[in-house]
């Protein structure tokens, strides 16, 4: 409760401020579809309902999330919860992929010392490259060799994360302490056993961070990669159709529904280390 | 002959590299990673020129470059609208503002406790969604981007710095108020500077994240300069060296940027630990 109460202080300003700003914000749009004898009242309660509003109200989003996930069929492409669907598939496949590749990755980077002097520091620099600009082009030209569908949104989803888990998953391969490899040394036991037994435990505690990192990233990319293909399906593509047609309690609940995939995606990543801790015995 | 000569620089190649990364000294450290570049850049050329690989799906390196030279008054066009006026100002505000705001929280424990949290829970959610709206609210111009840049930035440097605030160990504040030092002298002898390292962590997420921001908000509407706007018109026109070119400018800007901040890092936190 402690820790809760400011958290909920802090919310509840920055759902009053918003309220207010709603107010201010759409002024002007409701004063001007408001008749001649219109009340200062009768205008401040106009800017909470209009129909595309510069500034929606928290609670117009929250009944435009509300309608368009439950008031259709849920393959219909104008449910939000199926494009949120499409939107979470494609960064689950591309973090699943990014996993394998990248553990795949530190592994050899560990073990073979040319891997770990050719590509550490290409890893390192690629962070400061800004990769999401490529997406447009990977997205057509795969899709110019026959690739369409989740699969290129998938792979920038993947091409996102892959980072953040290969230079984690490097760092934890490497974290387990010199004295106990030496221990495993003198029990004179091979470089499988010193991995399963060592290395490859100790990584965990290095792979979940990473991990909570790279899942919110993954859903970035699926979005992104998502607007240059016309926009057919996705959170990305309600964005942009939003953007396009002036819809903005579209845009904001789209984005709200991003939001809360990111905080459902760590959450599920917290939720997968609170098993692998249990199983541990209350270690990671 | 593309086949054989590809398997020998191949064969050749990693060789080389192996027998590179024998060495111990500062020269192979660096030469390693350089030879290993030059060796993918080659072979994709080879692959390219050699199996006829349509321009459309890989264009060689060699006409990246021509692309780069050909069209080097738009790239300086895009150059100006994306990076003087977007990502910049974004970037310095968002930071500023992130740091300041951290401070100022920094004073009152029933605040940060309130902030950060959702802070961090902020910044882990897909800020660059914002950006039809921000279109929206400032328009098709690059005051729309610099908001975007401006709200990406922000909550790093916000998590960042009120991580490093929270820092300063109790025998050094101890230290200061043996010295009567009040508050604002305790904040900049002792807990800004042991916070530098953090900020300079979020300087450097951010400047990527920056450039991110304002190429990802310019596919939403922008007037007909920008390099967002360029990557993703002349991806849907199929003119891919233009593209790669724009890609080679930002990739080069962010290793630039990351180096430079680096460098300032190093002189500013030279008695960090981790320089020793």
């Amino acid at each position: 409760m402690t820790r809760a109460l400011p958290v909920l202080c802090v919310l509840a300003v920055v759902i009053a401020v918003w309220f207010a700003a709603s107010v201010g914000m759409n002024w002007d749009q409701a004063q001007s579809f408001a008749e001649d004898n219109a009340t200062w009242s009768d205008i401040a309660r106009a800017t909470q309902s209009l129909n595309r509003p510069l500034l929606p109200t928290p609670w117009q989003v929250a009944r435009e999330m509300e309608t368009t996930s439950f008031g259709y069929p849920l393959n219909a492409p104008r449910s939000l919860l199926h494009h949120a669907a499409i939107t979470a598939w494609e960064s689950l496949v591309g973090f699943l992929i990014s996993l394998v590749a990248g553990i795949a990755m530190a592994i050899g980077v560990v073990h073979v010392r040319t891997l770990d002097r050719v590509l550490m520091p290409w890893l390192v620099a690629s962070q400061a490259i800004p990769v999401l600009a490529i997406a447009p082009m990977v997205v057509v030209v795969l899709g110019n060799i026959g690739l369409t569908g989740i699969l290129p949104k998938a792979l920038i989803a993947g091409w996102l994360s892959f980072f953040p888990i290969t230079t984690g998953m490097v760092k934890g391969l490497r974290s387990s302490d010199v004295m106990q490899r030496d221990l495993l040394r003198t029990y004179s036991a091979t470089g499988t056993q010193v991995f399963t037994m060592l290395r490859w435990p100790a990584s965990m505690a290095f792979l979940f961070p990473a991990m909570q990192v790279a899942a919110p990233l993954a859903l970035v990319g699926a979005i992104v990669a998502e607007l240059p293909t016309g926009a057919q399906a996705g959170l990305g593509a309600r964005l942009l159709t939003g953007s396009y047609y002036g819809l903005t309690l579209q845009i904001w609940s789209a984005l709200f529904m991003a939001a809360l995939l990111a905080v459902l995606a760590v959450a599920l990543v917290n939720a997968s280390q609170a098993i692998l801790v249990r199983a541990r015995g209350g270690r990671l | 002959m593309t086949t054989i000569l590809l398997l020998a620089s191949m064969l050749l190649g990693s060789l080389l590299l192996v027998l590179l990364a024998r060495g111990d000294g500062r020269i192979f450290r660096v030469a390693t990673p350089v030879v290993f570049g030059v060796l993918v850049l080659w072979m994709w050329q080879l692959v390219c020129v050699g199996y006829g690989v349509p321009f459309v799906l890989l264009p060689p390196p060699t006409s990246i470059g021509a692309a780069i030279v050909t069209h080097l008054p738009m790239l300086a066009a895009d150059f100006r609208q994306t990076v003087l006026r977007a990502v910049i100002p974004g970037w310095v505000i968002g930071s500023a503002g992130g740091l300041l705001v951290a401070i100022a929280l920094d004073r009152s424990p029933f605040l940060r406790r309130g902030v950060l949290p959702l802070g961090s829970l902020v910044s882990a959610m897909p800020i660059v969604g914002i950006a039809p709206i921000m279109v929206m609210w400032f328009g098709f111009d690059w005051q729309s981007k610099a908001a975007v840049v401006v709200a990406m930035t922000f909550f790093p440097m916000l998590v960042n710095a009120g991580a490093g605030l929270a820092q300063t160990g109790a025998m050094e504040a101890d230290l200061m108020r043996t010295y009567a030092a009040g508050y604002t002298q305790t904040l900049l002898k002792l807990r800004l500077p042991s916070a530098l390292p953090f900020v300079f962590n979020a300087l450097k997420l951010n400047a990527t994240l920056a450039l991110i921001g304002a190429i990802v908000a310019e596919f939403f509407g922008t007037p007909i300069v920008g390099m967002g706007f360029r990557i993703s018109t002349e991806a849907a026109r199929l003119d891919l060296g233009v593209v790669w070119a724009e890609i080679v400018v930002a990739a080069v800007l962010g290793t630039l940027s990351f180096a430079l901040l680096s460098l300032l890092e190093r002189s500013v936190t030279f008695w960090h630990p981790s320089y020793h």
